[in-house]
C-alpha cells in the first residue's frame, strides 16, 4: 500500500466531493439569499445531477481507492445511481410540501444531500470503519429530517423513536464489529475474509456475525428489529418517509452485502440460516400487519418491511444471480415506492393532512391522472404484470428457486398474494368509494409532476423493457469480490 | 497478584454492554435510556482498545477515535431532538410517547 494519498484517490472520490461541495453551497445560498427556495431546489438538483453524471462515467471501473478503503466498482455505481435517483425524486416532491408546511428549505435540502453522501460511502466502503462512518452520516441526517416538523408532536415522536432505536442498533452493530476485529485483527473486509477462511468459526466470530446481522437488521427494518419503522414512517414528513424507505433501505442492503458476501463468506452457512429465518418472518409479519392499517403511510411502512423480507431472499441465495435479482428488485422498488409516496405527499394540502385511506375517496373523479399513477404503483408493489414490480418478483423468486430454496420461494409467493389485498384496497378507495369524495382536486406543481412522471416512467418502462435493468444489475453483482466463492448450497 | 489480561477487559466490556442493553430495555426516562446507549458504545471502545493491545495493531485505537466522534455528534443531535420533544410534551418519559400506536 502506498504511504499517502495520491491524486488518483481524490479523482475516484470526485462524486462524493461534488456532493459535499454542492451540499455546502446549498447551505450557504440559503443564508445569502433568504426566501429563494426555488433557487435552492435548482442548486440541490444540479448537485445531484452532476454527481450522478460522474458516477455513471465511473460505472465501468473496478478499482479500489484511498488505500483500499473504497471500492469504485459496478456494484457501488449501481447503488450510487439508486441513491442519487431517490435523492433527486425526494427533492422534487419536497419542494411543494415544504411550502405547505412552512419549512425553511435550506437546511432541509442540505440534510437530504448529506444523507445521500453517507449512503454513497455505505455502498462503496470496503472497511468496517468506512462503512460505519457512512452509516452514521446517513443516520444522523435522518434523525434530524424525521423531526423536521418541530411544532408537530408526531414528528417529534418519530424523531425520538428513530434516534433511540438507531443509536441502540448502532451500539449492537459496533459491538459485533469489535468482536470481528478482535477475532481477525483487521477491519478491512478482504482481510477479515482471509483471516476467517478455512478454520471453523470460533464462538466470538459467530457472536460478532449475529450482532452485526442484528444491527443491520435494524437498519433495513427486518422483523424482529422493525418496531421503529411504522412509527417513524408515519410521523416523519412524507418526503422524508419516502427517502427513508428507499434510499436508506437500499444503502443498508449495499452495506449488508458488502459485509456478509465480501467480508464473511467463510461463515456463509451460519448467516444464510440467520437471513433465511429473518426473510421469512419479515415478509410474513410485514404483510399481515399491513392488512389492518387505515393510515396510508403506516400501511406503506409495513409494506416496505415486507419488501425488505423479499430483498433478503437475494442475500440468502448469495450467488451472483441472487444478488443481481435483488438489485433488479431494488431498482424497481425505487420507482414504485417513491411514486406512491409522491401521491401521498400531494394529498397533504394546507387544511388536509390526507394520510388516511378514506382521504383517497373518489380520487379517480377528482384527479384521474394521479389516480391512474397510484393504480400503477399499487399494482407494481403487488407484483402484477405488466408493471416493473412483476419483473422484479419474477427474477427474485426465480433465482431463489434455482438456488434450491423452494420453500422460501413458496412462502414469498403466498405473501405476495396476501399483499394484493391491501394494495388493491387503495385502488378500491380511489375508484369505488366515490360518493363521499372529500374536497377538491389535487394540485400538481411542476416539480411534483416531474417526480411523478419519472416514477411512473420507471414503473411502466421496466415492466415492458426490463433488459436494461437486468444487464446493469448483473454487471454490478459480478463486480463484487468473493461473489464466486459462494457456491450453491 | 492477579495479572490483568486483555481477556479481563473483554469480560468487563461484555458486562458493561449488557448493563447498557438492560438499561435501554427497562428504564423509562429517555435521558437515562440515552445514557445506557452511551454505556454500550463505551463497552465497544473498551473492547476495541483491549483487542488493539492484544493484537499489537493500531486499527482498534483508530476505530475508537471514530466511535467517540460519532457518539458526540449523535449526542448533540439526540439532545436537540429531545428538546423539541420536551417543548411539545413537557415530559421525557418513554411511556408518554404514545401519539402513534398500532
Amino acid at each position: 500500500m502506498p504511504a499517502g494519498f495520491s491524486a488518483a484517490d481524490f479523482y475516484y472520490i470526485l462524486p462524493e466531493l461534488l456532493l459535499t461541495g454542492g451540499a455546502l453551497l446549498v447551505l450557504m445560498l440559503s443564508v445569502l439569499t433568504p426566501k429563494q427556495d426555488g433557487l435552492l431546489l435548482v442548486a440541490a438538483l444540479a448537485t445531484v445531477g452532476a454527481t450522478l453524471a460522474v458516477v455513471v462515467s465511473f460505472a465501468g471501473l473496478d478499482v479500489t481507492a484511498s488505500r483500499g478503503l473504497l471500492a469504485i466498482d459496478g456494484f457501488a455505481a449501481f447503488f450510487k445511481v439508486v441513491v442519487l435517483l431517490s435523492a433527486a425524486l425526494t427533492l422534487l416532491m419536497s419542494s411543494p410540501y415544504l411550502k405547505t408546511e412552512g419549512i425553511q428549505a435550506g437546511e432541509y435540502y442540505f440534510l437530504i444531500l448529506c444523507a445521500a453522501l453517507g449512503m454513497m460511502f455505505m455502498s462503496s466502503g470496503l472497511d468496517l470503519i468506512t462503512l460505519f462512518i457512512g452509516l452514521e452520516t446517513m443516520a444522523v441526517s435522518f434523525y434530524i429530517l424525521a423531526g423536521f416538523l418541530k411544532p408537530n408532536p408526531r414528528s417529534n415522536e418519530a424523531a425520538v423513536k428513530y434516534f433511540l432505536l438507531g443509536a441502540f442498533s448502532l451500539g449492537v452493530l459496533l459491538y459485533g464489529m469489535s468482536l470481528l476485529y478482535g477475532a481477525t485483527g483487521t477491519t478491512h473486509l478482504s482481510g477479515i475474509a482471509a483471516a476467517l477462511g478455512g478454520a471453523s468459526p470460533s464462538l466470538v466470530v459467530i457472536l460478532g456475525v449475529v450482532l452485526v446481522g442484528a444491527g443491520m437488521g435494524f437498519k433495513i427494518a427486518a422483523v424482529p428489529f422493525h418496531m421503529w419503522a411504522p412509527d417513524v414512517y408515519e410521523g416523519a414528513p412524507t418526503p422524508v418517509t419516502a427517502y427513508l424507505s428507499v434510499g436508506s433501505k437500499a444503502a443498508s442492503f449495499a452495506m449488508l452485502i458488502r459485509i456478509f458476501i465480501e467480508g464473511l463468506p467463510a461463515v456463509g452457512a451460519e448467516w444464510t440460516m440467520l437471513f433465511y429465518a429473518l426473510a421469512v418472518v419479515t415478509m410474513t409479519v410485514g404483510n399481515i400487519a399491513a392488512l389492518t392499517q387505515s393510515n396510508l403511510k403506516r400501511m406503506l411502512a409495513y409494506s416496505s418491511i415486507a419488501h425488505a423480507g423479499y430483498l433478503l431472499m437475494g442475500v440468502v441465495v448469495g450467488t451472483e444471480r441472487g444478488v443481481a435479482a435483488m438489485l433488479v428488485y431494488l431498482g424497481v422498488y425505487v420507482f414504485m415506492q417513491l411514486g406512491a409516496f409522491a401521491v401521498i405527499t400531494m394529498m397533504r394540502r394546507s387544511d388536509i393532512i390526507g394520510e388516511e385511506l378514506k382521504d383517497l375517496n373518489g380520487l379517480s373523479k377528482r384527479s384521474p391522472i394521479v389516480a391512474f399513477a397510484m393504480l400503477f404503483f399499487m399494482l407494481s408493489l403487488g407484483g402484477i404484470p405488466p408493471t416493473a414490480g412483476f419483473m422484479g418478483k419474477v427474477w427474485l423468486f426465480g433465482a431463489t428457486i434455482d438456488a434450491g430454496f423452494i420453500w422460501l420461494a413458496v412462502i414469498a409467493v403466498a405473501n405476495s398474494a396476501v399483499s394484493l389485498y391491501y394494495y388493491l384496497r387503495v385502488v378500491v378507495f380511489m375508484w369505488i368509494n366515490e360518493e363521499e369524495g372529500v374536497g377538491s382536486p389535487l394540485t400538481i406543481g411542476p416539480a411534483m409532476s416531474v417526480a411523478l412522471g419519472v416514477a411512473l416512467f420507471g414503473t411502466v418502462v421496466f415492466g415492458v423493457y426490463p433488459q436494461f435493468l437486468f444487464e446493469h444489475a448483473e454487471a454490478a453483482a459480478r463486480s463484487l469480490d468473493g461473489i464466486a466463492s459462494i457456491t450453491l448450497r | 497478584m492477579l495479572e490483568i489480561t486483555p481477556a479481563h477487559y473483554t469480560i468487563l466490556s461484555a458486562a458493561l454492554f449488557s448493563i447498557g442493553v438492560i438499561g435501554v430495555l427497562v428504564r423509562r426516562n429517555i435521558i437515562i435510556v440515552f445514557m445506557a446507549i452511551e454505556l454500550m458504545l463505551n463497552a465497544v471502545n473498551i473492547n476495541l482498545v483491549a483487542y488493539a493491545q492484544q493484537l499489537q495493531n493500531l486499527i482498534g485505537q483508530v476505530f475508537v477515535v471514530f466511535v467517540i466522534a460519532v457518539a458526540a455528534a449523535e449526542a448533540a443531535v439526540g439532545l436537540g431532538i429531545l428538546l423539541a420533544f420536551y417543548r411539545n410534551k413537557e415530559t421525557v418519559n418513554i411511556d408518554e410517547m404514545n401519539v402513534m400506536r398500532w
